[in-house]
């Protein structure tokens, strides 16, 4: 089933990190997996990157918290080999990490390198986008990670049920369109198609980080973007290119946009207010953040629309 | 013994997943001779329903107001008497499903399959609906005064649904009897592989599902929208087209190849 939320502040930041979690809590019946933020605070002159060592699925045997420790300082190591210079690496949870840092080269490069550490997934790399995602429901995920704080302009979210691939980090959204900074992608549904965009998408050199459909999503997003396509264009062509049965949404440095299946087969529930817009898999989720009574409507089918801060 | 587990909010389930096996009626009504209020802002779906339904069935009261509903799911589901329930707000998924008799008027916006299997009775809805409105209906009047999302009416089996906005794809999918009156626009495969019935629509159809073509509109399907239209107080475009069953899926002479073993 899955559940998914997006929320856009048109007039500066707002608290987004206590928002999603709310409109995500509310939807824990549509999936109690997992949970995962893709968040855009202050833009910095710093790339922030979020990166997982472990798998909270690991067995976690005598030397493990060493191991970790060993592979954190790879990391740092890496990144000041490849020319950045780091600010600092904070620990957020027993594997998952947040590194700031000051770097002008190709992201791709630099992604790849950490992630040939053994066990190491980027999870988001970007100016202003933090992902983060892990096992269990959005009010553990929020006070792991002290999510309540964040403030930020816009960021969806995602609670999952497991249908396509297993229960771990690797299959939680958000998906960052990995190496293109700064976009991330959730998504609801079903995609058909699969194995043969995953084979095109590989052909043309990207990174596949787990076995769940909707990676597909962003990764294709970013080639597009890549070559130069606008967001809005980009997401309508993927209308025809992908089949099977969508709602999603993507956010980039200055955006959020939804696109919608031909047949309309999952949920959407679109709130455009004068100072945000919210959408969510149900109404109730907007609720939890908007009380009053509000006008709301389902987008139709092969319906794109973009919002801009 | 019944199993029971506590979920999330403290809500408890038992072996067959009914939520809140052990919730009684919070009676926080307040009764004025047949008619009774509550607020629903606190209350679960489960308690919402039980407080309805000890209302109208255990007090005799002909006329509920439920404030705050907060596009809650499930809300006044199976009520099989004549009575009126006016929702002040926003109902979620499943709302005003499997009733028989009652007249509903929500004035916010519903979800999913609203009175979906509805046998009789009225429904009205101000604001939009999601998709599957009155999915399966058998009976009675759905009004939704703004727009509908995709598949209004699949698998209609009788009664009337009045769309005062656009409907989305597929609308009227699987119909079996029935009628749609959509003063807006419809979305694609409009009438796909319907049995029967008749869909009424005023804006442009984006395009015809299988076997699904236009008919001619007569004046006993002129009198019909004018009546409903007047009973709804909505204004009546001038420009519906009727759209029906072309048959030629109607293969029901036709025996299936297994059959047809049987019979020689």
């Amino acid at each position: 089933m899955c559940g998914i939320a997006g929320i856009i502040h048109l007039d500066g930041p707002g608290d987004i990190g206590r928002e999603i979690t709310q409109m995500l809590q509310s939807m824990k019946h549509r999936g109690p997996d997992s949970a995962g933020y893709a968040l855009y605070g202050e833009p910095s002159e710093m790339l922030v990157m979020r990166f997982k060592l472990a798998d909270p699925n690991d067995s976690q045997d005598f030397d493990f918290s060493e191991r970790l420790e060993r592979s954190r300082r790879e990391v740092e190591s890496r990144l000041s080999k490849i020319g950045a210079n780091v600010d600092r690496v904070q620990s957020e949870s027993a594997y998952a990490y947040r590194a700031t840092f000051r770097y002008e080269g190709e992201l791709k490069p630099l992604a790849d390198y950490v992630e040939n550490i053994p066990g190491c997934e980027v999870l988001s790399l970007g100016h202003s986008l933090e992902i983060v995602k892990d096992l269990g429901d959005a009010r553990t995920v929020s006070d792991t990670y002290k999510l309540d704080d964040f403030r930020g302009t816009h960021g969806i979210g995602h609670v999952r049920m497991a249908t396509e691939s297993d229960v771990d980090i690797a299959g939680a959204h958000p998906y960052w369109a990995y190496p293109f900074s700064d976009v991330a992608v959730v998504h609801n549904g079903q995609l058909t198609n699969y194995h043969q965009w995953r084979r095109r998408l590989e052909r043309s050199g990207h990174r596949f980080q787990s076995e769940c459909d909707s990676e597909i999503i962003a990764v294709y997003l970013a080639e597009r973007l890549a070559a130069g396509m606008s967001l809005d264009s980009a997401m309508k062509e993927s209308l025809d290119d992908l089949d099977g049965v969508f709602t999603y949404l993507v956010v980039t440095e200055d955006s959020l946009g939804m696109a919608k299946d031909e047949m309309a087969a999952k949920p959407l529930v679109l709130h455009e207010g004068e100072n945000m817009v919210a959408l969510a898999s149900e109404e109730s989720a907007i609720r939890a953040i908007l009380p009053q009574e509000i006008d709301s409507y389902d987008p139709y089918e092969r319906e794109v629309m973009v919002w801009s801060r | 013994m019944v199993a029971v587990t506590a979920g999330e909010r403290g809500v408890r389930y038992d072996i067959r997943g009914l939520a809140e096996p052990d919730a009684v009626a919070p009676k926080i009504a307040k009764i004025d001779g047949d008619t009774a209020g509550f607020d629903a802002a606190d209350l679960s779906p489960r308690q919402i329903n039980l407080e309805l339904r000890r209302l109208v069935y255990g007090e005799g009261i002909r006329e509920v107001t439920i404030d705050n509903p907060g596009a809650k799911h499930s809300i006044a589901v199976g009520i099989l008497t004549c009575c009126r329930i006016r929702i002040n707000g926003s109902l979620g998924y499943f709302g005003c499903g499997l009733v028989d008799g009652p007249e509903i008027h929500i004035t916010g916006r519903v979800g999913w399959s609203v009175a979906e299997n509805m046998m009789s009775g009225v429904v009205v809805i101000d604001k939009n609906a999601g998709s599957l409105t009155g999915a399966a209906i058998r009976g009675g009047d759905l009004v939704i005064r703004g727009h509908v999302g995709a598949r209004t009416g699949i698998d209609q089996k009788g009664g009337t649904i009045i769309v005062g906005g656009n409907a989305g794809a597929t609308t009227g999918f699987m119909m079996q009897r029935g009628r749609q009156i959509i003063c807006g626009d419809a979305g694609g495969g409009l009438g796909d592989s319907m049995y029967d019935g008749s869909i009424y629509v005023a804006g442009k159809v984006a395009s015809l599902g299988v076997d699904c073509v236009e008919a001619e509109m007569t004046p006993a399907d002129d009198e019909l929208i004018d009546r409903k239209f007047r009973i709804y107080g909505m204004d009546r475009p001038d420009t519906f087209r009727k759209f029906t069953c072309g048959r030629k899926l109607w293969n029901y002479d036709n025996l299936e190849p297994s059959e047809r073993k049987l019979v020689l």
